[in-house]
């Protein structure tokens, strides 16, 4: 690790105007994917901008129609929330399947979105679910939240607050891990709300993307078979030692009809 | 069997400082005045050195000293040894080309060490190995194990034509090409053994020191035989006298082999520490541990068998390319070729076996022993073989090895590959394994998977694997620069307590647990009266330490050798205080007893005599009580036996779940059975690795390594493993006087064919009969669309 500044701001505004004032700055949230990067000497910020004292980020409020998570809130906690699980099951699920239980007790919201790494869990659950991401300078819908690889469209010194989550009628998620990593080789989220039905990727493309072609097929029909024989294209997916675009495309049909079957 | 001793299934002393973090590694000591090291690596496969300018890292904070090949050529160093010499076909020695600790002109592999930086933190030493700059010519890389020895491919080195190591033959190649003239059968099969990466919990690491005043080195290492390393580096790298080097394996964190060879780094800080002054130490980190530790198997075979109309085998031969990377490594040699080629018998009655063996260098970290050795190499190959056969001849997988197996009345069976086995009984590991696996009602499982979209299968594999490698003359004439015995003092003080120091080494395997029952059981005291020294090549005699499952066979009967002079010792200083005849005095249970009578003494009054010889026959016998014993074995010993796999492939996906698995192992007499369990179950968990997980890859052009961390490389979890049923059914080893045979491989040596075969058998209703190691989901699933495909176009 090179050397760096640490800072431990109180408050949003405060961690803003740090990172405002720093030479490279990156705001610190769970660090599951920063501290390795520095440790590795991949990333090497001049500052670090320690959310861990932002009490006003963490925590978990359902209402009528939505489930709000702030950011600093970790994995573990929403995959144990009950109301979380009472009211979107498959958010709870999706949180309860990242990694392993160290990085669930590390990680969080935020951090998870911010970075958008390719193979996340998270960014499927948010475009899935349509969430509204909340920062400390405006509302990012999630459609137009996920730009590209670790792209999001965030500012330079932006801070996520909170992810306000729509209730759906039904929602699941389904993840085909990776054995060595725990990442998502594919990860699909299905909802089905009043407005019609997400299908969101991830693990799959640079980013989390929509499965158009699949949310017309079961817009009109929900069902498994709705899927069955539609052939995913492996233009554009992701292609590593251990799934190649084409395997990565199956497994998209695979683990959607899977969770359209868990709440068909 | 006392409470205690042998066959008691005692809880092992060690864990308590394991388990409460109050272990001590290497990298936990530290000395006065102490540096650390970093190495700078190569970045490329394969490359010319062209300069390596250190003078701006030499001005960084910190920098204690930076240097080069060049540096420590100019002392003289040497080169790494290799362990151990193989013959090419027409007796010519392999090729052997230097093994510098830092090299000086070309870099031969990604990680190679090309400069150590020496600095007061490690950080600094990091920051200013950074601002080296080497100018590199990049080379074509030889990579590909099969490709390296082909006409065009990039040469790693001069004195290697055509990168072939050595070229060696083991066999009767006349009788095996009669046998095939007239057989009725011949099954061919052409097989991929996974290159792996052995990935010990703890990292390798080094510290050296030097002391002006006495002119004495000390190296702590995490070694699993350092007296070996003392050896090797003392005489050949660094030109020190054994009286002056002294070498500390302290806690080591897991070895699996990769913790036998004498390491570049070693070197390095050990001579380093010489010209500073100042201890240096090194630690790896896990990043470095990839593409620095040696890694094991990486062979490509083609294997033959001869049969007749019954499926009796009349030949085998075989011809393997095994890759032994860019240097050799201390044993790199003796594994593909003694530890493998000489098991191709298997557990069967084959009467002809012949095998080639060509070893090639590539650009890619050294190749050696990895939990297992060979033997693993030459199960997967035959029982892979033995499953294409039967289901060529259409004769039960079962029934096709029993019709082989060699007989219970057989031993000892001269095999055709120089090995004679003592003992064994192949028919009943069988037995035991059917029957505790349920084999006789899998299709009714079968049929209940199917209904739940899953394939299942069941795989068979009985397998022989040779522990305990010996004797010394034996195979100092097939090229062994080393014996292959093991040492045992034991100390007996005044009181009665006991220190056992042995040349073994134990690096979890519970050696403090084991040797101590057997003390216990032969002295007739409590194991916590019994404390089991080793590691330390001041403290302990000259030992080979801890490899190839030898331990307990070679070193546990080097204890019981020793043990038997104490009590021949002991015997005589009773008769002395009983006023009896030698010949009369019996023991047991801790108590010296003239026969017949109630007259006794007590083991610790014997003790306390021996060291306060007052009344004592002192013109006989000398005072004290303290023996050591070395022990050269007659034979390897033999374990085998039975593993069966039961799987699950979700045809979808092409993710296999092991959801059964079955072990009856012959290992000889058992010490301590719960141990003897953990070795089985931590061995099966490696095996079922390297069937299903994992995988060092390599690009097959740069030569950059694919799978250099947990992000690509699959290490088994708990969840991933079923709950073994396991089980021994003991033969005596005929020739220890433990009988024990060997248990730290077992499970690593039986279990890749049986997963795969049981992988094979789950996908054959779809016409499969082939998968390489890791059966990953990708591959599975590649398998199942061409063969979906391939129906659809009938």
């Amino acid at each position: 690790m090179y050397s760096f500044a640490y800072h431990r701001p109180v408050s949003a505004a405060e961690a803003e105007a740090l990172a405002a004032k720093a030479g490279e700055a990156r705001f610190l949230a769970g660090g599951m994917t920063l501290l390795p990067a520095m440790k590795l000497r991949l990333a090497q910020p001049t500052d670090l901008i320690d959310l861990a004292r932002l009490g006003d980020l963490r925590g978990i409020k359902v209402s009528g129609s939505e489930v709000r998570i702030g950011a600093m809130t970790l994995h573990a906690a929403v995959a144990a929330s009950a109301e979380v699980k009472r009211a979107i099951p498959a958010l709870a699920h999706c949180a309860g399947v990242i990694g392993d239980p160290q990085v669930r007790n590390r990680g969080t919201l935020g951090g998870s979105l911010a970075n958008n790494d390719p193979a996340a869990d998270y960014p499927a659950a948010v475009l899935g679910l349509n969430a509204t991401v909340h920062t400390s300078r405006r509302t990012i819908p999630a459609d137009s939240f996920f730009r590209g690889l670790f792209e999001t469209a965030l500012e330079p010194g932006e801070l996520i607050t909170a992810v306000s989550f729509p209730i759906p009628e039904r929602a699941a998620y389904e993840k085909f891990r990776h054995p060595a990593s725990r990442y998502a080789v594919v990860g699909v989220f299905v909802a089905r709300t009043g407005g019609g039905v997400r299908v969101a990727v991830t693990g799959a493309g640079p980013c989390a993307f929509r499965a158009t072609q699949l949310e017309q097929a079961l817009a009109k029909n929900f069902s498994p078979d709705a899927l069955k024989g539609i052939k995913i294209s492996a233009d554009g997916l992701n292609s590593d030692i251990h799934a190649a675009a084409d395997y990565r495309a199956h497994l998209i049909g695979v683990m959607a009809r899977r969770a359209v079957a868990a709440i068909a | 069997m006392t409470v205690q001793g042998i066959g008691a299934p005692v809880r092992r002393k060690e864990d308590r400082r394991y388990l409460t973090g109050r272990g001590t590694y290497t990298e936990d000591i530290n000395r006065p005045g102490q540096l650390h090291a970093v190495i700078l690596r190569s970045p490329h496969a394969h490359a010319r050195i062209l300069g390596i300018d250190t003078s701006a890292a030499a001005r960084m904070p910190g920098v204690a000293a930076i240097f080069t090949g060049a540096d420590m050529a100019k002392d003289n160093v040497g080169s790494i040894p290799c362990g151990w010499l193989i013959k090419n076909k027409d007796d010519t020695p392999m090729a052997e080309p230097p093994h510098p600790p830092l090299v000086p002109d070309r870099v031969r592999h990604v990680g190679d060490q090309v400069a150590v930086v020496i600095a007061e933190t490690r950080n600094q030493a990091r920051d200013a190995a950074e601002a080296i700059q080497v100018d590199y010519e990049v080379l074509p890389a030889a990579v590909d194990t099969a490709a390296a020895a082909k006409p065009g491919a990039p040469q790693v080195w001069e004195q290697a034509k055509n990168n072939v190591c050595f070229d060696w033959h083991l066999g009767d190649k006349a009788a095996v090409e009669a046998a095939f003239a007239t057989a009725h059968h011949v099954t061919k099969i052409d097989l991929v053994n996974n290159r792996l990466i052995p990935n010990a919990m703890e990292p390798r690491a080094a510290l050296g020191e030097y002391d002006r005043a006495t002119g004495d080195y000390t190296l702590y290492t995490t070694s699993q035989n350092p007296h070996l390393i003392r050896l090797l580096m003392g005489a050949f790298v660094l030109h020190l006298p054994e009286h002056k080097l002294r070498v500390v394996a302290p806690d080591v964190g897991g070895g699996f082999g990769s913790k036998i060879y004498h390491y570049a780094e070693e070197a390095i800080v050990t001579w380093a520490a010489g010209k500073l002054g100042r201890p240096v130490k090194w630690v790896a980190d896990r990043s470095e541990s990839f593409i620095s530790d040696a890694h094991g198997r990486d062979h490509v075979s083609h294997a033959e068998l001869a049969m007749d109309q019954n499926g009796k085998f009349l030949a085998l031969r075989v011809a393997t390319i095994a890759n032994v990377g860019a240097y050799l490594s201390t044993f790199s040699t003796c594994v593909p070729t003694y530890l493998y080629a000489t098991l191709l018998a298997g557990v069967y009655a084959t009467p002809a076996i012949y095998a080639e063996v060509k070893t090639v260098f590539t650009n890619t970290v050294p190749v050696d022993a990895y939990r297992g050795a060979g033997r693993p190499e030459a199960t997967y190959l035959l029982e892979r073989l033995v499953d294409k056969a039967a289901r060529e001849m259409k004769i039960d997988r079962v029934e096709l090895r029993r019709r082989n197996l060699i007989p219970r009345d057989a031993f000892p069976y001269q095999t055709p590959v120089a090995l004679q086995y003592d003992s064994g009984d192949y028919q009943s590991t069988l037995e035991i394994a059917l029957k505790n696996s349920d084999w006789a009602g899998f299709e009714s499982r079968r049929a209940e998977a199917k209904k739940r979209g899953k394939l299942r299968g069941i795989g068979i594999s009985t397998y022989i694997e040779a522990c305990g490698i010996a004797p010394s003359a034996v195979v100092g004439s097939l090229g062994a620069r080393a014996g292959l015995y093991e040492s045992a003092a034991i100390r007996v003080h005044p009181t009665g307590s006991v220190s056992v120091m042995t040349g073994t080494h134990s690096h979890g395997q519970g050696h403090e647990t084991t040797f101590a029952q057997i003390v216990a059981d032969t002295l007739g005291m409590p194991i916590e009266n019994v404390d089991i020294v080793h590691g330390d090549s001041s403290k302990i005699p000259f030992g080979m330490g801890t490899y190839g499952s030898r331990s307990l066979a070679v070193g546990g009967s080097a204890i019981v050798k020793a043990l038997d002079k104490i009590v021949k010792k002991s015997k005589r200083i009773a008769a002395h205080l009983l006023e009896a005849s030698e010949a009369d005095i019996e023991f047991k249970d801790g108590t010296f007893s003239v026969a017949g009578t109630d007259r006794s003494v007590p083991f610790g009054q014997i003790a306390l005599t021996a060291y306060v010889p007052h009344n004592y026959p002192i013109t006989e016998l000398e005072p004290g009580l303290e023996e050591s014993a070395f022990y050269d074995p007659l034979n390897f010993t033999y374990p085998g036996g039975c593993h069966i796999c039961e799987v699950e492939v979700d045809p979808e996906t092409g993710v296999t779940e092991v959801v059964k698995f079955t072990a009856v192992d012959d290992v000889g007499r058992v010490i301590n059975p719960m141990i003897v369990e953990g070795q089985v179950h931590g061995g099966l968990a490696q095996g079922i690795g390297q069937a299903l997980y994992e995988i060092c890859v390599y690009d097959k052009e740069s030569g950059q390594i694919l799978s250099g961390s947990y992000n690509d490389y699959t290490m088994p979890r708990a969840e991933h493993l079923p709950s073994f049923t396991v089980e021994t059914h003991n033969t005596m080893c005929t020739h220890n006087p433990l009988g024990s045979k060997g248990v730290g491989e077992v499970g690593a040596i039986g279990s890749p064919p049986a997963v795969i075969n049981a992988v094979i058998d789950a996908l054959s209703p779809l016409g499969i009969e082939d998968i390489e190691m890791p059966a990953t989901p990708q591959r599975a699933w590649r398998l199942i669309q061409t063969a979906g495909m391939a129906r659809a176009a009938e």
